[in-house]
């Protein structure tokens, strides 16, 4: 390896030494790796409940743990990996680090409202660990009442507490980021010139900020009436049990696109990147975000059509449902449009991405089938639902994020990983959750309801498949983590742009400076203008 | 393929079609899935073939200049959007048939409590975790919980529906053929959730007949729907000729009751339920707010028979059965 020679250079790694130095940090790019070491211990510990839960379900009979144990482990992998790890994931690790860089800015606007930021999440996920290490909790991660209110005996409200609070670093990391694009673009780049990562965090972000107070309230609500016996929720206590769902599913249905938004952004970046080509439509692809935001919003009573709710709330619901997915299908095709005439690399971010459309594009349009109320009265709350939001929140989410990551690595710490490794993992993730999550599908049309710790015997070969297939994927998330960590003491180190592609965080040094750029970066073309960049290549 | 046969056949893709909304739902399904696998296939044919014929060839090569084409993006926003409109309005359909049950339906009642289903027959007769129903003939369900929400889910018969406290849910269904099929709850209820399900035995309208006719060995009896209006005393002033002013429920069910406030209000078993529950909530035009509270007094399985009892009698006059508890002993008056 030819380190080491000449001085060394200076950047935001080894600007300052010492714990101190990160605990104290307002460096954007330094709270990104504190996030990526907190959601990723998250993300192992709801794994882990995973594991044990495909464990139990590889036969009929409930004879591993007992089924209140079981109930406490997919309530804890749902509470896990929806607050601690997904929702933080893609905004605060890679949005972080790259908001700043993409916008030619020397930091966010707040850059200690942004630590504050990480303070909080450290907070409320200390809350959810505690609550789960003193015996966890059995509600779901939905929470729905009078069953979370009046009578689970588990730790209801130190979870439910550890969201709340949570809830506030998404709120002020979301405001730090409207503001932050808003304010801090370089000279030249407007709007219409933001990388469609961008965009898509400057969508995700309205979400958090409008949403995530309407879940606060709902928190608050539930710790009410189970603390005080204030009838809110509970009908024996004069309340009514519906009014939880539709204030829970307001929040958490935009909150599906909180997790998924931003994986669009990085497929967006990804396809061009390793295409090397323009996005096919920009403009539709960066209003299909804000369109996804806004329609998310309106559609919250498709997860209640059985729910006692009216028939013609149902209709409603449906219908509006039937529009949030076409700014997804205009994504899906205009990325794929992206392909044609491109100059496409095998690269392992663009395996990722790519695997990303398909697995998509069937989440999608699962989902389209689950908002089609005559199949959702047979399939709701099925193994169908669950096949589905795994589609989109695994196969679309992480495998964004990962894509991501395996993207913008050099970046964040001037080293390569090893190809063949990464290229292995990425195709033992794909396959894997092929196998675990599509004969999921297929249960939950034969009638297989979710959160079942036993299930009659007919449903065994699909479950054993599933668990099989969820072996293959849990080793092909721990390959990464092996090879992540070794690259930064052994990996080759990484040129400033290694992958060749255009983008503002490519043109300052990797890893970038303590203030990302030497000179203040100005703009005069428009994003991913590889045409451009190759006459000028052609000049030189 | 013939090698993979017996583990095909172990593979279940479909639950037994067992009612006649069976058909129907099946039928939107496997459309939808061909619109799903059609999708699907295109969008992975077009993004392989793409990534294999133009596969960089050259370290430096770059990809054409992008031209925006903007019918392209119309039609790809159109065309999804009208077949989406398709599944809308087809899976419309379908919900209303789920959710309308035919006017000759029977009534059955079914309480969902932790964790365990118990029914009732419109003869009297009660099951717990098992429910015996005659083939063709339409069944409404008449459903609340004694605790938490739970959810009643026949997949043989595509019909599902939460089951919530505190109100009446109904789901209906037409069974088409004998057997035996799982009874599931669909909505987590706590512990025991997964073991919250029964059987539902569709018999042919004879063997139904004479399992009726045999009686259920130990169950205890519950009381009909008059006995409880006369132990609860609702007969001292539900009655034409009490001194105590009260409205008369024949012939109410099904009709609108004006209200004090001058609104109208639906007399329904929700309204009923709360008339016995919360007696104060909505007072009939001009009557005025005397009845005492029964709630905490009367259980789930009694309100049904109670509601039941007055569903059945009919407009004042023309009925042989009464409200008169007369003979049965009075208790002491709530």
């Amino acid at each position: 390896m030819s380190e080491r020679q000449g001085p060394r250079r200076q950047h935001y790694l080894n600007a300052t030494w010492g714990l101190k130095s990160w605990l104290l940090t307002k460096d954007h790019k330094r709270i990104a790796i504190l996030y990526l070491l907190g959601i990723t211990v998250f993300f192992f510990i709801g794994g882990l409940f995973a594991v044990l839960i495909r464990l139990e379900l590889a036969t009929p009979a409930g004879d591993m743990v007992q089924p209140d144990t079981y109930n406490r482990l997919f309530t804890m992998h749902g509470v896990m990996m929806i607050f601690f790890f997904l929702i933080p994931s893609i905004p605060a690790v890679l949005g972080n680090f790259l908001i700043p860089l993409m916008i030619g800015a020397k930091d966010l606007a707040f850059p200690k409202l942004n630590l504050a930021s990480w303070y909080i999440y450290m907070l409320g996920g200390s809350f959810a660990l505690w609550a789960m290490f003193n015996g966890g909790v059995d509600t779901g991660w939905t929470f729905y009442t009078p069953f979370s209110t009046t009578f689970s005996n588990s730790y209801v409200i130190a979870t439910a507490l550890g969201i709340f609070i949570l809830g506030f670093s998404s709120i002020l990391t979301g405001l730090n980021f409207v503001v932050t694009i808003h304010r801090m673009r370089a000279p030249g780049l407007t709007w219409f010139r933001l990388p469609l990562f961008v965009w898509a965090q400057y969508a995700t972000s309205l979400i958090q900020i409008l949403g995530t107070p309407v879940l606060a309230v709902t928190i608050l609500l539930v710790a009410a009436e189970r603390l005080l016996h204030i009838g809110i929720f509970d009908p024996a206590l004069g309340g009514d049990p519906v009014l939880f769902q539709h204030l829970f599913w307001f929040y958490s249905h935009p909150a599906v696109y909180i997790m998924v938004l931003p994986s669009m952004g990085v497929i967006s970046e990804l396809i061009t990147a390793f295409a090397r080509k323009r996005i096919f439509g920009y403009q539709f692809v960066a209003f299909a975000s804000i369109a996804i935001a806004v329609l998310g919003f309106l559609v919250w009573g498709h997860h209640m059509f059985v729910s006692s709710q009216s028939v013609y709330a149902g209709v409603v619901f449906s219908f509006l449902s039937m529009f949030v997915a076409v700014p997804s299908a205009v994504k899906v095709f205009n990325w794929t449009a992206t392909l044609y005439q491109g100059s496409i690399s095998w690269d392992t971010p663009m395996l990722y991405a790519l695997g990303f459309i398909g697995l998509f594009t069937i989440g999608g349009l699962t989902g389209v089938m689950l908002s089609t109320l005559g199949i959702d009265i047979h399939v709701h709350d099925t193994y169908f639902v669950v096949a589905h939001f795994h589609y989109i929140m695994v196969g679309g989410a992480i495998m964004g994020y990962l894509g991501g990551l395996h993207f913008w690595w050099p970046k964040i710490t001037g080293r390569l990983y090893p190809v063949f490794w990464s290229k292995l993992s990425a195709l033992m993730i794909f396959v894997g959750f092929n196998l675990t999550f599509f004969p999921q599908f297929l249960l939950g049309y034969m009638g297989m309801p979710r959160r079942y710790h036993a299930y009659p015997e007919e449903f065994q070969v699909l479950n054993v498949m599933s668990s099989a297939g969820a072996t293959i994927l849990g080793v092909g998330y721990l390959i990464p983590m092996i090879y992540f960590v070794w690259s930064m003491r052994y990996g080759e180190r990484a040129s400033s742009n290694p992958w060749g592609a255009v983008g503002l965080e490519w043109e300052t040094t990797s890893p970038p400076p303590s203030h990302n750029f030497l000179e203040p970066p100005t703009v005069d073309h428009e994003a991913y203008d590889y045409v451009r960049r190759a006459q000028e290549q052609r000049v030189a | 393929m013939n090698q993979g046969k017996g583990f095909w056949e172990s593979l279940p893709l479909f639950p037994e079609r067992a009612s006649t909304l069976a058909s129907e739902v099946d039928t939107l399904y496997f459309f939808t899935v061909a619109v799903a696998i059609f999708f699907s296939l295109l969008v992975a044919a077009l993004v392989l073939y793409f990534a294999v014929r133009y596969r960089r060839r050259h370290p430096n090569e770059v990809g054409q200049p992008e031209k925006t084409i903007t019918w392209l993006e119309i039609t790809w926003s159109v065309i999804p959007f009208l077949i989406l409109m398709v599944m809308f309005v087809w899976g419309a359909k379908v919900f209303f048939i789920a959710f309308r049950p035919p006017s000759n339906a029977v009534e059955y009642y079914v309480v969902g409590k932790q964790w365990m289903w118990k029914f009732q027959h419109p003869q009297g007769k009660r099951e717990i975790n098992d429910l015996h129903v005659p083939v063709g003939q339409p069944i409404k369900l008449t459903m609340t919980s004694e605790d938490v929400i739970h959810s009643f889910f026949v997949p043989a018969f595509r019909i599902k529906a939460d089951v919530l406290p505190g109100r009446y849910t109904t789901a209906w269904f037409e069974a088409t053929k004998a057997g035996a099929y799982h009874i599931f709850c669909a909505e987590y209820c706590g512990t025991e959730h997964s073991r919250m399900g029964g059987t539902i035995h569709v018999m042919e309208p004879r063997d139904y007949e004479a399992w009726l006719e045999q009686d259920a060995p130990t169950d205890e009896r519950l009381l009909s729907g008059e006995e409880l209006f006369a132990k609860y005393v609702c007969n001292t002033c539900h009655y034409p000729d009490s001194s105590a002013r009260a409205p008369i429920l024949y012939g109410i069910f099904g009709e609108q009751a004006e209200l004090a406030d001058g609104s109208r209000v639906l007399v329904d078993e929700n309204y009923l339920r709360e008339s016995i529950l919360n007696p104060t909530a909505k007072i009939v035009a001009g009557y005025q707010a005397l009845m005492p509270t029964y709630q905490g007094q009367v259980g789930e399985e009694e309100l049904i028979q109670l509601i039941a009892y007055i569903k059945g009698l009919e407009p004042a006059g023309g009925g042989e059965q009464t409200a008169s508890g007369g003979s049965t002993a009075q208790e002491t008056a709530p």
